[in-house]
């Protein structure tokens, strides 16, 4: 039997949740391209986190957001488990501050019911102080969403690849997408830098770029524009609420979220701040959006501590489609190519359930009989984390391999036998420039207090030898990013 | 069970374990790296060990004169506290991982010299890209002077203290250009003799200004920085770009004492170190601290000298079963001290004051209130420690207090 050839552009939350249940199918053979060194370093890198309830989006105005977030959100319960990817499933309240916002949160409520959103309901300040206690006393009252649920967003991208890469899944990194051959209607390929790649159908996951993507395809009714927002995380030890605290929204944002991350550090964010088209690089933060961002969080959260205390500021872009609505669908002038646009938030809670959604259009729309596999590993194991592991489970690591007991990253306790785990992992989806980035999100050594001042310098020397590169030419995120430029005498010798 | 467990190999921890073995106590040195010496490997300029070798030696000599007197000594490196267990004020566990695993030792006391980190980036509020480029001093130190990997060629260091100066120095000797020195406060950082080195190398000084921006694709291409006034409020319309692939970041050290607050152990907000009694003994009984875990130190001299007192109390702690209880006499901040330590005093032993002052002044006296003594200075600078002894008979005419402070001479 011919295999059906896939490419997927993208290999963000959506992409790679597209190759994996795609990877479940004996006649397909699905690629996952992607330009950046390593998956999930777009739109998934850098965000709030959250999987989301389901409440916020109107079937009517966008019916595939209100349909995929839920779905997505009931999925992940199940895809954290198989794919052992570190969650959380602690609540949401979204808070009243003023009388009025009461009025807002019974149209959640009503919504949620609507789009099918289990064990929601309106808190009063009693119960609300119980569930929150450090909550601003301004608060009067908030809707209770217990399904609501964390988890991080890289590492559940490099979980997912992972799992789609063991299931037969290649990836194409570094391979930025220069041109779709279309012929007759269909499509048959995707031009890269690194050559080209045959297809018969294209997946569009491309984030910020899905827009430019489509256009090379011919395909031009959309434009997307990043939507920038901007992010504090704190020292640990730093008290923070429970729950996933938002405020009542706003027509353009679920607004600004006060919350304790997976690793246990207080965060807040994000803003919204619109970007022309032409930005989709710009994560830079800002001195006005942190501040903004600062104020916001006060509002729900009067305890910040002072600014010394925050280990680090980010920025993250969504990708905002013309029509605000999820563009999910088989394009009918191009018979293949599957646009997968806009997925802006509640992207990554609706990711599972969007690649789902895929796999339907493809049998569906395309009239592709899909034939699945009689052996499908659903299962990928988590990497090891010395910070997670009993101390007789270290010293069982040590006798196999002594580099388990070897702290290479102080401040979140990281081994050197769990940088090594993570560069063969890195080499198993195909990551072929080794950054401090790819270490740091499979390991979070750098993510601590010292923000990897100690151990930035020694991950660099594992990378280098294990990749067989200089110590200089490691990246902290790929080409153009080397950590140095030579040897210490580089430019004496004049060079 | 040891007597002794050093946390921390550098020189406060090695000159705790030489005078801990010296006085006869059974020691075990644990590093988590994987040599000892700490940061004074990385710092191979001169100007170490006037004082207590008597003559100038660079950081890896200091620490190689130190480790020859480690002989039969258990030392362990590689190996990283996880945790200390304040089991009784006479016995603690110390458990610690290698690639040997992770053991558990039983101790009566600790020395803990796990010196300082460095304040980075985001810390001090710089926005902008996330790029390649952009190193604390001591990372890039370590980057190129353990590793030999020279990190940029265009160079802005943020920061006037020693660090930054020496490695302003440092990298003008390997080639690179640094463009400049920026420093919030309106006086350099540094030691006078580390100034010199902006002369030497034309490298310009900007005093209260601040860098607040970094921008660029993959590495470092452009740093902004704008001036403060007295209040050190940025100034709107002075904002100015400096093109460079390299930001250090030099601004200020930070004791490293998260193992110690874990087990109780009381801060001093204003040296980041815990509160310690002439013994250098911490708030939890048979916990020394000594070095930039203590305060932050400008000589590592004083580290040293610190290492060995702790060493002298530990010996004291195991001889009477905990240092005996006394009349404690508090050492209290008053005008322009920032910072102090030792914060109490028995009256039974001549003691070093280590204390730093909060602004720069000429001409001064150095007051110690309630015992009526006097010290004329010419000059005191935030940047150069103020190390004065005190002896026993001074300290016992207090009541309960004395009140450090440094006025204009009049």
């Amino acid at each position: 039997m011919d295999k059906v050839k896939v490419a997927i552009i993208g290999a963000g939350i959506t992409g790679a949740s597209i190759a994996r249940v795609l990877s479940k199918y004996e006649n397909l053979e699905v690629h996952l391209i992607d330009k950046n060194p390593d998956v999930g370093w777009g739109v998934s890198k850098a965000n709030t986190a959250i999987i989301h309830g389901g409440y916020d989006d109107d079937p009517d105005k966008y019916p595939m957001r209100a349909k995929l977030c839920i779905r997505g959100n009931r999925l992940w319960h199940q895809w954290v488990k198989e794919l052992e990817i570190p969650h959380v499933w602690n609540g949401a309240l979204i808070v009243a501050l003023k009388d009025e916002d009461f009025k807002e949160l019974e149209v959640l409520l009503e919504r949620g019911i609507r789009n099918g959103v289990p064990e929601m309901r309106i808190v009063d300040k009693d119960e609300l102080f119980k569930l929150e206690p450090g909550l601003t006393r301004e608060a009067l009252g908030a809707l209770w969403v217990p399904i609501v649920g964390q988890i991080g967003p890289i590492p559940a991208v490099i979980a997912i690849v992972e799992n789609a890469v063991a299931n037969g899944v290649k990836t194409h990194l570094e391979t930025e997408v220069r041109g779709i051959k279309v012929e007759n209607g269909e499509v048959r390929g995707v031009e890269t830098n690194n050559g080209f790649v045959e297809a018969d159908i294209i997946i569009n996951a491309a984030g910020l770029y899905a827009d430019e993507i489509a256009r090379m395809a011919g395909v031009d009714y959309f434009e997307i524009h990043p939507r920038k927002g901007e992010y504090w995380i704190f020292d640990e030890g730093i008290p923070g609420p429970k729950r996933v605290l938002f405020p009542t929204p706003t027509p353009i944002s679920k607004g600004i979220v006060v919350t304790t991350e997976i690793s246990g550090h207080l965060m807040i964010g994000p803003n919204a701040q619109d970007l022309p088209p032409e930005e989709k690089e710009n994560t830079a933060t800002t001195r006005e959006g942190l501040e903004e961002v600062w104020k916001g969080a006060k509002k729900l959260w009067p305890q910040l501590p002072p600014r010394s205390k925050v280990i680090r500021t980010f920025a993250g872009l969504r990708p905002e489609p013309t029509g605000g609505d999820f563009i999910i669908k088989a394009e009918g002038e191009v018979w293949g190519f599957i646009n997968v646009a806009g997925i802006r938030s509640p992207g990554l809670t609706s990711a599972p359930a969007i690649a789902y959604e895929v796999a339907e259009i493809i049998q569906r729309d395309l009239g592709i009989e899909l034939v699945e596999k009689k052996k499908w590993n659903p299962y990928r194991r988590e990497i090891t984390h010395f910070f997670a592991l009993s101390y007789e489970k270290v010293n069982e690591l040590v006798k196999r391999n002594p580099a388990y007991g070897k702290i290479v990253c102080r401040c979140n306790k990281v081994s050197e036998g769990d940088i090594l785990e993570a560069v063969e992992r890195m080499k198993f989806i195909g990551v072929k420039t080794p950054s401090i980035d790819s270490v740091k999100f499979r390991t979070k050594a750098t993510t601590g207090t010292c923000q990897g001042s100690f151990c930035r310098p020694r991950i660099i020397q594992i990378l280098a030898r294990e990749y067989g590169v200089s110590p200089w030419e490691v990246t902290l995120k790929g080409k153009g990013s080397e950590i140095g430029i030579g040897d210490v005498k580089v430019l004496v010798r004049g060079e | 069970m040891y007597d002794v467990v050093v946390i921390g190999g550098g020189p406060a921890g090695m000159a705790a374990t030489i005078r801990a073995k010296e006085l006869g106590l059974k020691v075990l040195l644990l590093d988590d790296n994987d040599y000892l010496g700490g940061i004074l490997l990385q710092c191979i300029h001169p100007g170490f060990g006037i004082h207590y070798f008597k003559e100038e030696l660079t950081g890896p000599e200091f620490a190689y004169r130190l480790m020859n007197k480690l002989d039969g000594v258990e030392v362990k490196t590689s190996a990283r506290v996880l945790e200390i267990i304040n089991y009784s004020d006479l016995e603690k566990f110390v458990v610690f991982t290698s690639p040997e695993g992770v053991q558990k030792v039983s101790t009566k006391t600790i020395i803990y010299t796990a010196g300082a980190r460095e304040r980075h980036a985001f810390e001090i509020g710089i926005v902008g890209d996330r790029v390649a480029g952009i190193y604390t001093a001591g990372e890039a130190q370590t980057l190129m002077d353990i590793y030999g990997i020279m990190p940029g060629k265009e160079i802005v260091i943020v920061g006037s203290g020693d660090v930054g100066l020496i490695m302003a120095r440092r990298f003008s000797l390997e080639g690179a250009k640094v463009k400049a020195v920026i420093e919030l406060m309106p006086y350099p950082g540094g030691l006078a003799r580390n100034i010199m080195i902006l002369k030497d190398f034309n490298i310009p000084l900007y005093l209260s200004h601040k860098v607040v921006e970094v921008r660029g694709r993959g590495r470092v291409e452009k740093i902004k920085v704008v001036k403060v006034d007295e209040n050190l409020r940025e100034i709107s319309g002075t904002e100015f770009w400096i093109e460079a692939d390299t930001l250090v970041i030099s601004a200020g050290l930070i004791p490293n004492v998260k193992l110690l607050t874990e087990i109780g152990v009381v801060i001093d907000p204003s040296t980041g170190g815990p509160i310690v009694n002439d013994r250098l003994e911490t708030s939890v009984p048979g916990i020394f601290v000594a070095g930039n875990a203590l305060l932050i130190n400008d000589l590592v001299d004083y580290v040293a000298e610190q290492g060995e007192l702790a060493a002298e109390g530990a010996k004291e702690f195991i001889e009477n079963g905990g240092i005996p209880s006394k009349r404690w006499i508090r050492l209290v901040k008053g005008e322009n001290i920032r910072l102090l330590a030792p914060h109490y005093l028995s009256g039974e032993r001549d003691v070093w004051i280590y204390a730093r002052v909060a602004r720069p002044m000429e001409d001064v006296v150095v007051e110690f209130v309630e015992i009526g003594k006097k010290i004329k200075l010419p000059v005191v600078k935030p940047a150069e420690m103020l190390r004065i002894k005190l002896r026993a008979k001074e300290i016992s005419k207090a009541e309960d207090k004395i009140t450090m402070k440094v006025v204009k001479h009049e």
